[in-house]
C-alpha cells in the first residue's frame, strides 16, 4: 500500500505523515433531541459532545478522563461506529469511516474492537464462552475454516489467562474479573490494531483491577495495540496512559501528555480533578469545598461550561466559550485565563 | 437458574406439582382419546340412541358403561369430553402459536428499531387492544359463517378460530417483547454483537430474542388458557366448532338445552372439565411467573 | 470502655458464616475505616452493628455494646430509640434514604418529630439549620425540593443532613461516595470529616478504597472473607502493612507502582462464604502460605503497631 502511494508521487509525504496518526476525530458533535410535548415551542436538546477534535497516534495509550456525563463514553461509541455523529468526522488511518455502510466498514471493524465497562452485561447470558468468541470470527474472520476458528479461540483464551475448559461454560459461572478476561479475549480475537476500552476496570475489585490492567498492558506490548482508554480514575491514567484528554460537559478542556497533566495542569478543571483524587497519605479531603454543580448537558450554557465552578472566572468566560489552544507549556487547554 | 434448581423448586411446591399432574393427565386423555375413550362418539356404529340421556353412574339409573352418563344422542359424556378437550387444546395452542409469531415479530421490530416503526406498531396494538377479543371474533366469525355457508364453514371452523383468536391477542406478546427488547438492546453484549457488523436480523434473533424468552413462557401459559376460554365462549355462542367435531365449549352449549329438563350432567361435566383445565394451566403459569421472574407483573 | 464495642460478632446465613468473629471498638469522635473487596463482609458488619441483618441472615454469636447497652439482643422498639437517633446510617445510594414522593423538608421534619417532641415550626427550623450545616446552598428554598430536583452530590449532602438531625454520636457510612464523581467525593468526605470534628462524632466508614480511608480515618480495619485480618492506626498499616493480603492490596494500587510497567497483583479472587478454604482463608492466594496456614484459622494478634491475623507475620518481613 505504501508503494502504491509513493508511486503516485505528490501525496507520498502526506501518506507517511498520516501513518503516524491512527484515529482522527474532527469537530465531532453528538446531539440527542429530548422527549418533549409536541406543542412545546422550545425543543430541548441534549448535547452529549460539543465539537471534539483529537488525533490518536499509532501505538499510544490515549486516555480520556472526566466525570459522569462529560461525554467520554459517547466519544468512544462514535469512534467505534455504535453511534453516528450529528456533525463532524471520524477517520481511521486517513480514511473517513463514520459515514461508511456496513459492508464497506467491515475491514475496519476487524481492526477496531471494544472492551466494555460492565462485565455483567457485556456477555450474552445465553451463550457459552466459545459461542461468544466464535460469533466475532463468524463475521470478522472471513475465510477461516472451522479448524482455524477453533485454534484461534484456544490461542486467544490462553493469551488472556483463561483455561480452555471455560469454553463450554456460561457467563453466569464466572466472576467479574473472569468475565472481563473473556471480554478482552473477544476483543483480541480479530487481531485488532485499535481498542476502545470503556472503563474496563471500574466495576472490579482492587486486586482484580490490577490483574486486568496488567493483561491490557501485556496485550499492548505483545501486539503493538493502540488504546483509547476511557476512565474516571486519574491514578489509572498516570500508570497506564501516554496522553490524556480531560473532558467536561461534552468538550475537551485540556489535552496533554500524562507527565504534563500531572506536573503542570493548566486548566482549572484539571487542577480541581487532580486535587480531589484521594491518595495514600494525601490531603484531598482537608479543605472543605463548596458544592460544585455541573451544569446540565441539556441546552448547556453559552460561555465556558466550567464557569459556574471556576475559581478564575471572569466576565468573558460567561459569554464566550474558550477554544482548545496551545498553552505556554506546550499542551492544549480551553481556558481564557491561560495566556 | 439451572435446570436442577428449577426442578428442585418445582417439586417443593405441592400446588405446582398437583396442577402439573392434573394438566398432564388431561392432556394424555385428550391426545390418546382414540385409544383410551370407551367409545368413539362420532362413529355412528358405536352409538345407540337407546342409551340416550343416561345419568352418571352414581345416580340411580346410571350404567357402568357410561361413567359420566350420556347425551341426547346416546354418546358417553366421558368420551365426548375426551375428544372435545383435544379440540380445545389444539385451538388454544394453535391460537397462541399465531399470537406468539405475530407478537414476537412486531415486538422485536418495534423494540429494536424504535422510531416510526415502533409508533406505528404500538398504535396498532392499542387499537387492537381497545376492541375486545370476543367482539372482534364474533364479528369476524359471523361474517365468515354468512359468507361461506354453514357447511363450508364447519370444515374450516378450526382454522378460523385459531386465526381469529390468534390475531386478536397478538398485542400481549408484542408489548412484552418490545419492553424486553428495549431493556436488552441497551446492554453491552448487543453493542459487542453490532461491532462485528452482523446483520440486524441476526442480532435480534440470535442475541436479543433468547434473552426475552423467559417472560414469554409465562405469558404463553396464561394465553393458552385465555384462548381456550375464548374458544369455549365462541362455541357456546354458536360461532365455534360445529356439532360433528365439538370442543368443550360446543359440548357445554349442546347440553345447555337439557339443563331445564333435568339432564344437567350433559352440560355440567364438560363445564367442570373446562374449569379444571383452565385452573391447572393458570396455577402452573402463576408458579412459573413467581419462579422465573418475581418482578414480572408485580407492579400492576 | 469505648462508646461502641463489637466483640467476636458472627453473622450466619444458614450453614454459612458471612461474618466469622469480628471485633473492633470505636471511641467518641474517632473515625474507623473498614476496607475490603466485595464479599469481604464489610457491609454485613455495618448492618450487624445496628442489628439490621435481614432474613435469612442472623447474628449468630458475639456482642455489640453501645454506651453500655447490648444492641444485638435488644428488641425492635428499644432499637428504634437508637437507630437514626444516636447511631445514624448513610448508604451508597442516597435514594435508599430519600423518599422520592416527599419533599426534603417533609422527610426531615418527619424524622425529627418521630424522635423528639417539638412543634412543626421548630422541626422545620432545625431542618434548615442542618441543611445549612452541610452547605446546601440556599437551604430555606431547597428544603421544599423533591429529591429528584437535586444533583447526586446535593442528594448525598441532604442524606447527611438527615442523619445529623438527632445529633447522633456515631455515623455509619456504607460506601457513601462510591456512586459519586471524584470531585464530589472530595466535597462529601471533607464535609463528613468537619462534622465529625465539630461535634465529636464517631464515624465508621465502610469502603473499598484504601486511599479514601488513608485521607479520612485514624484507624483502619482490613477485612477478608468475613474476618478482620489487619487492624490498627491507618498510617501505620499503610506505610508498613504486615498481612500479605494488605500488602497485596496496597501494592496493587496504580499510584504505588512505577509508570507503564506491570502492577503487582494478587492472583485469584476472594472465596465465597459457601466455599471457604480451610485454615487461613487467604492461603490459596498467598505467596507465603505453608502447611500450618491450611490447618488452622490464624487469630488476630498484636504485632507492633497493629493487630494482624497471620501466623507467618514475623518471618516474612
Amino acid at each position: 500500500m505504501m508503494e502504491s502511494r509513493a508511486a503516485e508521487g505528490g501525496p507520498a509525504s502526506r501518506a507517511v505523515q498520516r501513518q503516524e496518526t491512527l484515529i482522527t476525530a474532527k469537530d465531532v458533535a453528538v446531539r440527542f433531541p429530548m422527549p418533549s410535548h409536541f406543542l412545546q415551542r422550545h425543543k430541548p436538546v441534549l448535547h452529549a459532545l460539543r465539537g471534539v477534535d483529537m488525533a490518536i497516534e499509532k501505538g499510544e495509550a490515549f486516555c480520556v478522563v472526566g466525570e459522569s456525563g462529560c461525554g467520554k463514553t459517547t466519544l468512544g461509541r462514535v469512534i467505534m461506529g455504535l453511534l453516528e455523529p450529528s456533525t463532524g468526522q471520524i477517520s481511521y488511518d486517513g480514511t473517513r469511516i463514520d459515514d461508511m455502510g456496513e459492508a464497506e466498514r467491515r475491514p475496519y471493524r476487524r481492526k477496531m474492537q471494544m472492551i466494555f465497562q460492565n462485565p455483567y452485561a457485556s456477555l450474552n447470558p445465553r451463550m457459552t464462552v466459545r459461542q461468544t468468541l466464535a460469533e466475532s470470527l463468524r463475521y470478522l474472520g472471513e475465510g477461516m475454516t472451522a479448524k482455524q476458528v477453533d485454534a484461534k479461540i484456544e490461542e486467544t483464551m490462553l493469551s488472556v489467562g483463561a483455561s480452555v475448559d471455560w469454553g463450554t461454560r456460561m457467563p453466569h459461572e464466572f466472576s467479574g474479573g473472569q468475565r472481563q478476561r473473556i471480554s478482552i479475549a473477544r476483543a483480541l480475537i480479530t487481531d485488532p490494531e485499535f481498542i476502545v476500552a470503556d472503563e474496563p476496570i471500574s466495576a472490579l475489585d482492587v486486586s482484580i483491577q490490577a490483574q486486568v490492567l496488567n493483561l491490557l498492558t501485556k496485550a499492548r506490548e505483545e501486539r503493538g495495540l493502540t488504546y483509547f482508554f476511557i476512565t474516571h480514575d486519574l491514578s489509572v491514567v498516570e500508570h497506564f496512559g501516554d496522553r490524556v484528554a480531560v473532558m467536561y460537559l461534552g468538550e475537551v478542556v485540556e489535552l496533554a501528555t500524562v507527565a504534563q497533566i500531572f506536573d503542570a495542569p493548566q486548566h482549572p478543571y484539571t487542577r480541581l480533578l487532580l486535587s480531589a483524587i484521594p491518595r495514600i497519605g494525601g490531603n484531598a479531603f482537608k479543605a472543605e469545598r463548596a458544592p460544585g454543580e455541573i451544569p446540565t448537558a441539556i441546552d448547556p450554557p453559552k460561555g465556558c461550561a466550567f464557569a459556574s465552578r471556576c475559581p478564575l472566572v471572569h466576565d468573558r468566560c460567561r459569554v464566550e466559550n474558550p477554544a482548545l489552544r496551545p498553552t505556554p507549556t506546550g499542551t492544549l487547554a480551553a481556558c481564557h485565563a491561560i495566556d | 437458574m439451572t435446570p436442577r434448581a428449577f426442578a428442585a423448586r418445582f417439586f417443593r411446591d405441592p400446588v405446582a406439582v398437583c396442577a402439573a399432574l392434573v394438566l398432564l393427565s388431561l392432556i394424555v386423555m385428550a391426545v390418546l382419546a382414540p385409544f383410551l375413550a370407551p367409545q368413539n362418539p362420532y362413529d355412528p356404529m358405536q352409538i345407540d340412541i337407546m342409551d340416550s340421556e343416561l345419568p352418571p353412574v352414581w345416580i340411580d339409573g346410571g350404567e357402568e358403561r357410561f361413567l359420566f352418563g350420556t347425551d341426547t344422542q346416546g354418546r358417553g359424556i366421558l368420551s365426548t369430553v375426551m375428544y372435545g378437550m383435544g379440540v380445545s387444546l389444539l385451538i388454544g395452542l394453535g391460537a397462541v402459536a399465531v399470537q406468539a409469531f405475530l407478537g414476537i415479530t412486531f415486538g422485536l421490530l418495534a423494540g429494536y428499531y424504535g422510531g416510526w416503526i415502533d409508533s406505528f406498531l404500538m398504535r396498532l396494538a392499542d387499537i387492537q387492544l381497545s376492541l375486545s377479543t370476543l367482539m372482534v371474533a364474533i364479528i369476524a366469525l359471523a361474517i365468515f359463517q354468512a359468507a361461506l355457508g354453514p357447511g363450508a364453514y364447519a370444515d374450516l371452523a378450526l382454522y378460523m378460530l385459531i386465526l381469529v383468536i390468534g390475531i386478536a391477542e397478538w398485542p400481549q406478546y408484542a408489548r412484552t417483547v418490545r419492553a424486553n427488547v428495549q431493556v436488552e438492546k441497551k446492554k453491552e453484549y448487543v453493542d459487542a454483537a453490532r461491532l462485528t457488523g452482523m446483520p440486524s436480523a441476526r442480532i435480534m434473533l440470535r442475541h436479543i430474542l433468547p434473552n426475552t424468552l423467559t417472560p414469554l413462557l409465562v405469558i404463553s401459559t396464561i394465553q393458552v388458557a385465555n384462548a381456550i376460554v375464548s374458544e369455549a365462549a365462541l362455541s357456546f355462542l354458536g360461532l365455534g366448532m360445529p356439532v360433528n367435531r365439538p370442543s368443550l365449549g360446543s359440548l357445554i352449549r349442546s347440553g345447555f338445552e337439557n339443563v331445564f329438563s333435568g339432564q344437567w350432567w350433559i352440560t355440567a361435566i364438560p363445564a367442570v372439565v373446562l374449569v379444571v383445565l383452565i385452573l391447572a394451566i393458570n396455577l402452573l403459569g402463576d408458579w412459573l411467573r413467581d419462579t422465573l421472574n418475581p418482578k414480572l407483573y408485580k407492579g400492576r | 470502655m469505648a462508646l461502641l464495642d463489637i466483640t467476636d460478632l458472627e453473622v450466619s446465613f444458614g450453614p454459612h458464616q458471612a461474618l466469622r468473629g469480628v471485633s473492633f471498638s470505636l471511641d467518641r469522635g474517632e473515625r474507623l475505616g473498614i476496607v475490603g473487596e466485595s464479599g469481604a463482609g464489610k457491609s454485613m458488619a455495618a448492618f450487624a452493628i445496628i442489628n439490621l441483618i435481614s432474613d435469612p441472615g442472623r447474628i449468630s454469636g458475639g456482642s455489640v455494646t453501645f454506651d453500655g447497652q447490648r444492641l444485638d439482643t435488644m428488641d425492635t422498639e428499644a432499637l428504634r430509640t437508637i437507630r437514626g437517633n444516636r447511631i445514624a446510617m448513610i448508604f451508597q445510594d442516597p435514594m435508599m434514604t430519600l423518599n422520592p414522593v416527599l419533599t426534603i423538608g417533609e422527610q426531615m421534619t418527619e424524622t425529627l418529630l418521630a424522635h423528639r417532641s417539638m412543634s412543626m415550626a421548630e422541626a422545620r427550623r432545625i431542618a434548615v439549620e442542618k441543611l445549612d450545616l452541610v452547605a446546601v446552598p440556599s437551604p430555606a428554598a431547597r428544603i421544599d425540593n423533591y429529591p429528584h430536583e437535586l444533583s447526586g452530590g446535593l442528594r448525598q449532602r441532604v442524606v447527611i443532613a438527615i442523619s445529623l438531625l438527632c445529633d447522633p454520636e456515631i455515623i455509619i457510612a456504607d460506601e457513601p461516595t462510591t456512586a459519586l464523581d471524584v470531585t464530589i467525593q472530595a466535597e462529601i468526605m471533607a464535609l463528613l470529616m468537619r462534622l465529625c470534628d465539630e461535634s465529636d462524632m464517631g464515624l465508621v466508614l465502610i469502603t473499598h478504597d484504601l486511599a479514601v480511608v488513608s485521607e479520612s480515618c485514624q484507624r483502619l480495619a482490613v477485612m477478608y472473607a468475613g474476618k478482620i485480618i489487619e487492624q490498627g492506626a491507618t498510617d501505620a498499616i499503610l506505610t508498613a502493612p504486615r498481612h500479605p493480603y494488605t500488602r497485596g492490596l496496597i501494592g496493587a494500587l496504580p499510584q504505588m507502582n512505577s509508570r507503564g510497567g506491570l502492577l503487582k497483583q494478587i492472583r485469584g479472587s476472594m472465596p465465597g462464604i459457601d466455599d471457604l478454604p480451610t485454615g487461613c482463608a487467604f492461603h490459596p492466594r498467598c505467596d507465603f502460605a505453608v502447611d500450618a496456614c491450611r490447618a488452622s484459622v490464624p487469630p488476630l494478634e498484636v504485632h507492633g503497631a497493629q493487630a494482624v491475623a497471620c501466623i507467618r507475620v514475623g518471618e516474612i518481613e
